[in-house]
C-alpha cells in the first residue's frame, strides 16, 4: 500500500548561502494493507520528514514514493489532493483550522469532502467525539480555545472519521491520559483491522509494542549517519 | 442682411441635423450623436426640440407648440414666437390642425395622425444615467443590451416605495431592441408612443437626437408580478368632465381647496366647446 | 475530468515593462489556486488577463463553457465574454466598493446579475436576494439598506453575494480579505470556504497573506517580477518552498 523506494530528500538554503542539507538517502520501505510499521530513531533523524514526504508535503528529491498506487513523487497537485481526501489520512500532532468553524465540522470536514451525506457525516462525527470523550457542549465552539489534550482528541476524531486505507500517525498518544489513550489505541486497531496500512511515530513505548508489526530505524536513511 | 434663414439655422446645420434624424428614424431608439448648435434661448428650455424643429418645418407647415400640454405658457408661447420670427410659418393651438408639435412633457390627448410629427424635448436622453455614469459604459451597455440594470432601478423602486414609483421618463423598449428614455412625459402617456405619427426627441445640451417612426413596438419595462400601469389622478376634468384624460392638480385658496384639469388645455377647450361640463365649469376659475 | 480552465502563455506588457510572461496552469472543476507574491510581482495584471479586464498581448485562457465546450476568452467576442463574466464567472474586488452599487439597496445589489440574465419576477428576485444576505450572514432586514451604511466587512460579504447569486463556476478574488479587520478576515474566510465546498466552486484568489492561502487555496503560484517562481499544492510550497524568493516570502511571516 505504501512503498518507497531509494527516496533521497534534501534541503536547499537559498538565504543561508545556498546551503544544502540532506536529510535522507536511500530510504525504502514497504508497508502492506493491515501493517502497521512504526518510524524509529533519535529526535532530528528525520522521522516526521519522511511521513511529510509520504504525504506529499515535501518533495521529493529522487526515487519513488507509491501511495495507492500513485507515485507522490512525481503526481499532480490535484493527484495528490484527491490522494489525500480518499487514500492517505495524516494525523499530525498539531491541529490545524479555520478559526471559527465548529469542532463537529472539524471532525466532518474529510467525510463532506468525499462526498458523504451532510447528516451522516455529522452523525460520525459526533459518534467519533463522543469515542474520544470531548464533552458535547464543546462541539459547537471551536477547537482553537481547547486545551493541548483535547485539541489533540479532536486530531485523531478527524483522522479517523474516515477510514483511510492507508494513515499516517505523529505520535498520536502523546499528551493523552490513560483512558483516552487506551481509546486511540483501539482505533488504531481495527483501523489495522480493516486493512488498513499504517506509518507511525510512538515514543510510546508500550503503545509501540501493542501496536506496530514491526520498526524501522530511519537513521539507516539519514546521510551520513548510516552505519 | 437682415432676415434670418429659415427656421433660424443655416442650410448645412439642418442638413446635418435632418442626417441624425433620418438616422434615428432607422434605428429606432438609438441615440444619434450630433453637433448641437448655440440657440437664442438657454439649454433646458428646449434648444434640442427647437433645432430638430427647424430641420423638420418646411414653409407649409403648420407649428403647434406645447409645454406641459398647455400652449399658453411662457415656454410655449416664446418657441411659439421663435418660429413665427425667423420661419414664417403658420402656427396654431389645435391639435388636429397641426402639422409639426414641439412639446415638453406631454403627448396631445387626441390621437395624433400619420401626416403629423410630435418633436419631444428631452433633457438627459440617457435612461442608463443615473445608474451608470460613464458614457463609454452605457453606449456598451446599449451595444451589448445589457439592460438588467434598468430592471434594478424599477426593482429600487418596488423594495422603497410598494410600487413602481417612477412616475414620469419611464423607460421603454423600442422595437425589441433599444431601452430608451421617453423625455419626462408622465407614465399615463406611455401607451401612446405607439402611435401614427413621426416622434423625434432632441436634447441639445446633451447633444443627442432619437426617433420613434410610426407603428413601432414600444413596451414599458415592468416585472411580471408588478405589471406596468399608466396612472393618472383618479378624478374628472373640473372643466370639462373628462375622465380620460392627464390632470393637473390646482390649488385654489389658502384653504387647500384644490381642482383638477385637463393639462392638455386644447383637449380641454375643444370638449368645453362640444358641450361637455365638469364640476366647477360653471365658475369662472379657469 | 477536463481542466475548467487552461492559462497558456499569458504575457502583459506595459510598454518595455512586463506586467506578467509566461504563465501557464489549468484549473480543475472545484480547485481553488492562490496566486503569491508581493505589490508589483504581476499577480494582479494576471488576475485581470484572466478575468478579461485586461487584454493579454500574448497567451490562451480556455475556459471549459456550458454549451460549447473549451473556448479561449481572449479571443471570444466582448459580448460573448461579457455574458461569461455575469453568469459563469464571478469576480471579487479588494475594495468592496470597486464591485458594489453603492447608491443602490442590498437586495438591489445582489438581484443585478439575476435582472441582467433576465429573471423579471420582483418577489423571485427578492427571494434569491434574502437568501443570499442569509448565506453570507448578513440580517434580511438589511435587505433595502445601502452598502454604504455597511460595515467593511458586511460589504465584502455584499460583495460576494452579489458574485455568486447566478450559479458561477469560477470566481476571480483579487485580495478579497485585504484591508478587514483580523477578526472580520477569519469570518470571511470561513465564509469563503464553505461555499466553495458547498457550490463546488473553483477559484483563483490572488493574495499577499499566506495565512490566507493555506486555509483556502489547494494549490499555489508564487510569482514575483512578472513570472512565476514556484507552483505546487499550497502546503508543499509552503512547507518545503523550493525557490530562494519562496524561502524569503515564508520565512519573513512574522509568528504570532
Amino acid at each position: 500500500m505504501i512503498e518507497l523506494k531509494d527516496v533521497s530528500k534534501c534541503f536547499t538554503l537559498h538565504n543561508q548561502g545556498g546551503a544544502v542539507i540532506p536529510v535522507l538517502q536511500g530510504a525504502s520501505l514497504n508497508v502492506a494493507a493491515g501493517e502497521c510499521v512504526a518510524l524509529t530513531g533519535a529526535s532530528g533523524v528525520g522521522k516526521s520528514t519522511l511521513m511529510r514526504v509520504i504525504y506529499g508535503n515535501y518533495l521529493t528529491a529522487s526515487g519513488q514514493v507509491l501511495v495507492g498506487g500513485l507515485d507522490v513523487a512525481k503526481a499532480e497537485p490535484r493527484e495528490i489532493l484527491a490522494l489525500r481526501r480518499e487514500t492517505i489520512g495524516y494525523v499530525s500532532q498539531f491541529l490545524r483550522v479555520v478559526p471559527r468553524v465548529p469542532t463537529l465540522e472539524v471532525v466532518a470536514e474529510p467525510l463532506l469532502a468525499v462526498g458523504c451525506d451532510r447528516q451522516a457525516a455529522l452523525d460520525k462525527a459526533a459518534e467519533m467525539l463522543a469515542r474520544l470523550n470531548i464533552p458535547e457542549r464543546l462541539w459547537s465552539l471551536s477547537p482553537t480555545t481547547f486545551s493541548g489534550g483535547e485539541q489533540q482528541r479532536v486530531n485523531i476524531a478527524r483522522g479517523f472519521a474516515h477510514p483511510y486505507p492507508a494513515m499516517l500517525l505523529d505520535e498520536p498518544t502523546a499528551s493523552l491520559d490513560p483512558h483516552n489513550r487506551e481509546t486511540v489505541l483501539s482505533l488504531i486497531e481495527r483501523a489495522k483491522a480493516h486493512g488498513a496500512a499504517i506509518v507511525g511515530i510512538f515514543h510510546d513505548i508500550e503503545a509501540r509494542n501493542r501496536i506496530c508489526d514491526r520498526e524501522i530505524d530511519v537513521s539507516e536513511f539519514t546521510p551520513g549517519m548510516a552505519a | 442682411m437682415n432676415e434670418y434663414n429659415f427656421a433660424y439655422l443655416d442650410e448645412q446645420t439642418k442638413r446635418m441635423i435632418r442626417r441624425a434624424i433620418l438616422k434615428g428614424l432607422a434605428v429606432p431608439g438609438y441615440q444619434v450623436p450630433f453637433a448641437s448648435r448655440e440657440m437664442p434661448m438657454p439649454y433646458g428650455w428646449g434648444t434640442g426640440g427647437v433645432q430638430v424643429s427647424a430641420a423638420t418645418l418646411t414653409p407649409k407647415d403648420t407649428l403647434k407648440v406645447i409645454d406641459q400640454g398647455a400652449d399658453d405658457t411662457t415656454n410655449a408661447v416664446s418657441i411659439r414666437k421663435f418660429f413665427e420670427n425667423t420661419a414664417g410659418v403658420e402656427t396654431t393651438e389645435e391639435t388636429e390642425k397641426a402639422t409639426v408639435i414641439q412639446t415638453r412633457h406631454r403627448i396631445p390627448e387626441a390621437k395624433l395622425r400619420e401626416d403629423q410629427i410630435i418633436v419631444y424635448q428631452v433633457p438627459i436622453p440617457e435612461p442608463l444615467r443615473f445608474l451608470e455614469p460613464r458614457e463609454t459604459e452605457t453606449r456598451k451597455m446599449h451595444s451589448l443590451e445589457e439592460y438588467g440594470l434598468m430592471h434594478v432601478k424599477l426593482y429600487e423602486d418596488i423594495s422603497q416605495h410598494g410600487a413602481i414609483s417612477t412616475a414620469y421618463a419611464y423607460p421603454v423598449y423600442v422595437s425589441d431592441r433599444y431601452v430608451m428614455d421617453p423625455s419626462p412625459i408622465p407614465k399615463f402617456d406611455n401607451p401612446k408612443l405607439e402611435m401614427d405619427a413621426i416622434q423625434l426627441f432632441g436634447a441639445g445640451r446633451e447633444q443627442r437626437i432619437y426617433a420613434i417612426p410610426p407603428h413601432t413596438k414600444v413596451v414599458s419595462l415592468d416585472f411580471e408580478d408588478y405589471p406596468f400601469e399608466a396612472t393618472k389622478a383618479e378624478h374628472c376634468c373640473d372643466l370639462c368632465g373628462a375622465e380620460d384624460s392627464y390632470l393637473d392638480e390646482v390649488i385654489m385658496d389658502d384653504a387647500g381647496n384644490r381642482m383638477f384639469v385637463c393639462s392638455d388645455t386644447d383637449y380641454c377647450r375643444s370638449r368645453r366647446e362640444a358641450g361637455h361640463m365638469g364640476r366647477l365649469a360653471g365658475e369662472n376659475a379657469a | 475530468m477536463n481542466p475548467l480552465l487552461q492559462v497558456k502563455g499569458i504575457e502583459k506588457r506595459y510598454g518595455a515593462r512586463i506586467g506578467c510572461r509566461d504563465v501557464s496552469f489549468d484549473l480543475y472543476p472545484s480547485e481553488v489556486m492562490g496566486i503569491v507574491g508581493e505589490s508589483g510581482s504581476g499577480k494582479s495584471t494576471l488576475l485581470n488577463c484572466m478575468a478579461g479586464h485586461l487584454q493579454p498581448d500574448a497567451g490562451q485562457v480556455i475556459f471549459d463553457t456550458r454549451a460549447d465546450g473549451p473556448v479561449d476568452t481572449v479571443t471570444m467576442s466582448e459580448p460573448e465574454r461579457r455574458m461569461l463574466s455575469r453568469t459563469d464567472w464571478a469576480f471579487v474586488h479588494q475594495h468592496a466598493r470597486d464591485g458594489l452599487r453603492v447608491t443602490i439597496s442590498a437586495g438591489g445589489n445582489i438581484g443585478e446579475r439575476l435582472m441582467a440574465v433576465g429573471e423579471r419576477h420582483y418577489g423571485a428576485i427578492r427571494g434569491r436576494a434574502i437568501d443570499w444576505l442569509g448565506r453570507v450572514e448578513i440580517d434580511e432586514t438589511r435587505v433595502d439598506d445601502r452598502p454604504s451604511a455597511f460595515s467593511g466587512g458586511m460589504q465584502q460579504r455584499l460583495q460576494i453575494a452579489r458574485n455568486l447569486v447566478t450559479g458561477p463556476r469560477l470566481v476571480f478574488m483579487d485580495e478579497p480579505t485585504g484591508g478587514l479587520d483580523v477578526s472580520v478576515q477569519a469570518r470571511l474566510l470561513d465564509l469563503l470556504r464553505g461555499l466553495v465546498r458547498e457550490m463546488g466552486l473553483s477559484a483563483v484568489i490572488v493574495t499577499h497573506d499566506l495565512a490566507v492561502v493555506r486555509l483556502l487555496a489547494d494549490r499555489l503560484m508564487v510569482m514575483k517580477d512578472g513570472h512565476v517562481v514556484e507552483a505546487g499544492l499550497t502546503d508543499q510550497v509552503l512547507d518545503d518552498p523550493q525557490h530562494a524568493y519562496t524561502q524569503l516570502l515564508v520565512s519573513s511571516v512574522l509568528q504570532v
